[in-house]
């Protein structure tokens, strides 16, 4: 098995094991340090975002909304793991010289051309669409997919089983060419 | 900015940079692992989960950590992981990876960024409307699967590394 991939990468079993150990250091840490075991996970953040961006407009609407009241609109553990992500993800892609600036994924392109009007619209809608289904399920792959795993959650396998069954069904009906 | 903060954001740097070095980040590949082409996301997420369980289900055997299962509504998980899935799919990212794929130059992961935004306060506003119907179908609680099926933990972790363990081997073969 090799620990590189051609790109400077590293292999998907090393880097995942790495995070597994973070996984096992950050609960830790999040106990002992804040009082509260937290596990990772990043939708949350996004309903934290939107309280926070509509607070500037409607702040009494937000405060009044049930939703928002019970998640606690604040910039938190996990709203600031969110902002590591970008961080790390950037310090890592410079470090390796793979930053790439890239406006249409090749995959995409593929299919529906290389319109980034196109591309934009597609990722929008599907965001609201996952944002929905990610909150309904409270969990995305991070929280369910990994967090919840980690527990041996039942919900979580359930919720990954979803995930990947109807993501494999629309990315094959989207994305597949006839050959 | 707080302890929290602090240790969320050191953490975040390194959640981030693994998952750059991983190359999971992008929407090529995420797409690929659904059209069954290229099982990269699968290979990182497992070995994270092989390894990961050991060390918190441990820790929480001592009495270090405590379990945070999320609840098994049974419509609130089977609609929305199916939701989830079909967004997923269009939008070729998931929440953390599309804060991650901008930071390594795919800015075209702020749409779904501000998709997912608007999404999060769409169901802040339908929130009362889940909660009397999806949300309100069966909800079995905060469950794991140990207590659920009856089965030690410690019999379920290795026969989960076993069939993780087959199925990297499968990947290998296959080249995918």
């Amino acid at each position: 098995m090799k620990l590189k991939t051609e790109d400077g990468g590293w292999s998907p079993y090393l880097a995942g094991a790495f995070l597994g150990l973070l996984a096992i250091v950050s609960v830790i840490a999040t106990t002992k340090l804040i009082g509260k075991t937290s596990y990772l996970g990043a939708s949350t953040t996004f309903v934290r975002a939107a309280g926070l961006a509509e607070k500037k407009i409607a702040s009494d609407h937000v405060a009044l909304n049930e939703y928002f009241t019970e998640t606690k609109v604040k910039v938190d553990w996990q709203f600031m793991l969110v902002i590591g992500i970008f961080l790390g993800a950037f310090i890592s892609s410079i470090m390796d010289k793979s930053f790439k600036i890239e406006s249409v994924p090749p995959t995409w392109e593929e299919r529906f051309g290389p319109s980034i009007g196109k591309r934009a619209i597609g990722a929008f809608v599907g965001g609201i669409v996952a944002m929905i289904g990610a909150r309904m399920a409270d969990g995305c792959p991070s929280g369910h997919g990994l967090s919840g795993m980690m527990q041996l959650s039942v919900s979580s396998l359930v919720a990954l089983a979803m995930f990947f069954g109807i993501g494999v069904l629309v990315a094959n009906i989207l994305y597949r060419r006839r050959a | 900015m707080n302890t929290g903060q602090w240790l969320g954001l050191i953490t975040g740097v390194l959640f981030g940079f693994l998952l750059q070095k991983g190359r999971v980040l992008r929407f090529d590949k995420q797409i690929g692992a659904m059209l069954l082409k290229d099982m990269t996301i699968l290979k990182f997420m497992l070995s994270a989960i092989l390894v990961g369980m050991v060390g918190i289900l441990l820790l929480s055997n001592a009495g270090i950590i405590t379990l945070s299962h999320k609840p098994m509504n049974v419509g609130a998980v089977l609609l929305g992981g199916a939701l989830f899935g079909a967004g997923w799919a269009v939008m070729g990212f998931c929440p953390g990876t599309s804060i991650g794929a901008i930071g390594e130059g795919r800015w075209h992961a702020v749409f779904a960024v501000i998709g997912m935004v608007a999404g999060a306060a769409i169901y802040a506003e339908l929130y009362p409307l889940f909660k009397s119907t999806v949300l309100a179908w069966k909800d079995f609680g905060k469950i794991g699967l140990q207590e659920t099926i009856g089965i030690s933990q410690w019999i379920i972790v290795p026969i989960f590394w076993l069939v993780a363990i087959a199925l990297f081997i499968l990947f290998e073969k296959k080249k995918i």
